[in-house]
């Protein structure tokens, strides 16, 4: 791998992940730049998924998961018995395949975050934080005038850039998406697209997709996983031009199989 | 490279009719140069009509590979080999249009040459003829098989094409001097080693083009004598 001359903010070292007896992922290392996309491709049950849900423990969830290795979020590790793990995923929000917004107001699936990490002392100081997040996940003009209106009433790509919103509100440094335009129709993913591209550089942004394009398209680096492994990362332009690894290639020129 | 197929099929059919177009072209262009040069030593005005009327086929193929190229790049999204492979594709049509031209403008010079049998390097430029198409001809399998090395051995040839037109140019010179009447043939011969001179360079950026198709990697910066 190239070395990067950027600002790291979650690095992976030799990290493998087992489900029981089953190794799930194997010795993947990698960076996370703060300044790029970074999309993880691969074929079905290739880990991108579980390697993905390491980086803000969401692994913890499953009992039989077990992972091995050292993850460092801004040089400090995210397994340490010290870190706290709620604090952890505020700070690495997650997007997840179909938009699970909260039964309740729009404004209530924003404000919920910031009010129970207390991140928003007074009303005032709430309506901002709840314009703000939903003005950067681009769905303000379109609900200002129904914030009360139930989150589960938008259609799929707005209850979407809500859930983004919702990701947002609690100002986290790293923002994790799995396969988050899966259940969206071309023009609300070009939305989401065009929102991940406007988020860039304000957020370390890690995206999981099985859609070759979109990671052609979002993303700057593409690292590329097949039954378990990291078999190359790097640039985008790279990765989808003049893939070094073969099997690599026979995946994105879809000779795979 | 390459050698597995596409899970989707028609994916392989439609690189397939790619290759099968190109292939199409350069073997009319290769055979429109070699005509042209024997239309020219016989005198063939009949024949050298006929292969200007036929480089209307040459530029309809071409036309027909950038359809077909657009096309597989709007419905298939080809993707690193693929995709170098269909870029290089609209870029070698192109090429070999231009070859055609040479040998069309090599074919329209043949009733204007009177007395080409007294000048002697006539008979030098079927040989050069020979070589620049021969490069033509292994350029493009080197583009349907894949292979970075065959069209590496396409540019070193160049320099036999380069050494053929300086030779022909000094002789050409020399005979003009000598016999200031033959001045009008010798200069249409001389463009007609021009023109070939322009093939084996045609040849050599395609293998540039195959080559990178093939491997990735620019063969950029290398040195290639007689461009002018």
């Amino acid at each position: 791998m190239e070395s990067m001359n950027q600002n790291l903010k979650m690095t992976a070292r030799d990290v493998s992940v087992f489900y029981g007896e089953k190794k799930a992922i194997d010795a993947v290392s990698i960076d996370v730049p703060l300044e790029d996309v970074t999309a993880f491709i691969g074929p079905s049950g290739c880990g991108k998924s579980t390697f993905l849900r390491t980086l803000n423990r969401m692994n913890d969830t499953i009992s039989i998961a077990r992972v091995e290795g050292r993850i460092e979020l801004d040089g400090e590790d995210i397994y340490a018995p010290s870190m706290d793990v709620v604090q952890l995923r505020a700070r690495v929000g997650m997007v997840f395949q179909k938009p699970n917004p909260f039964p309740k107001s729009i404004y209530e699936n924003v404000a919920y975050g910031p009010r129970i990490h207390g991140l928003a002392a007074t009303k005032a100081d709430m309506d901002q934080v709840v314009e703000q997040s939903l003005r950067r996940a681009g769905l303000w003009d379109e609900v200002k005038d129904r914030l009360s209106d139930s989150g589960t009433a938008l259609s799929g790509g707005q209850q979407q850039r809500l859930c983004i919103a919702r990701a947002i509100a609690v100002d986290p440094e790293v923002i994790l998406m799995d396969e988050p335009c899966s259940a969206l129709d071309p023009i609300a993913t070009a939305k989401i697209e065009e929102l991940i591209h406007e988020l860039r550089g304000r957020y370390a942004i890690v995206i999981v997709t099985h859609n070759m394009q979109q990671a052609a398209r979002v993303s700057q680096r593409t690292a590329f996983f097949h039954l378990g492994s990291l078999v190359e990362y790097g640039e985008t332009s790279e990765i989808f031009t003049n893939p070094r690894q073969e099997r690599t290639k026979d995946y994105i020129t879809g000779r795979y199989g | 490279m390459g050698t597995t197929e596409h899970t989707v099929k028609a994916f392989d059919e439609d690189i397939g009719e790619l290759r099968g177009l190109i292939s199409e072209m350069g073997g009319r262009a290769e055979a429109a140069i070699v005509a042209a040069m024997d239309a020219l030593v016989k005198s063939d005005t009949r024949a050298a009509g006929r292969i200007v009327s036929e480089d209307a086929r040459i530029d309809d193929l071409e036309a027909q590979v950038e359809r077909l190229a657009v096309r597989i790049i709007a419905l298939r999204a080809p993707m690193a080999d693929d995709l170098r492979e269909v870029v290089a594709a609209i870029k070698i049509a192109g090429v070999i249009e231009r070859i055609g031209d040479y040998a069309k403008n090599i074919a329209k010079r043949v009733p204007l040459i009177e007395s080409r049998r007294t000048i002697e390097p006539i008979s030098l430029l079927p040989a050069m003829a020979n070589t620049a198409t021969e490069m033509v001809h292994d350029v493009l399998n080197a583009f349907a098989a894949r292979n970075a090395q065959g069209a590496l051995d396409v540019v070193e040839r160049d320099k036999v094409v380069d050494d053929f037109y300086n030779s022909i140019f000094r002789t050409l010179v020399t005979f003009m001097m000598e016999n200031p009447k033959t001045i009008g043939e010798a200069a249409h011969l001389l463009f007609v080693a021009k023109n070939l001179e322009r093939v084996g360079d045609h040849a050599t950026n395609v293998a540039e083009m195959v080559y990178y198709a093939a491997t990735g990697e620019y063969l950029a910066d290398r040195e290639r004598g007689g461009e002018d």
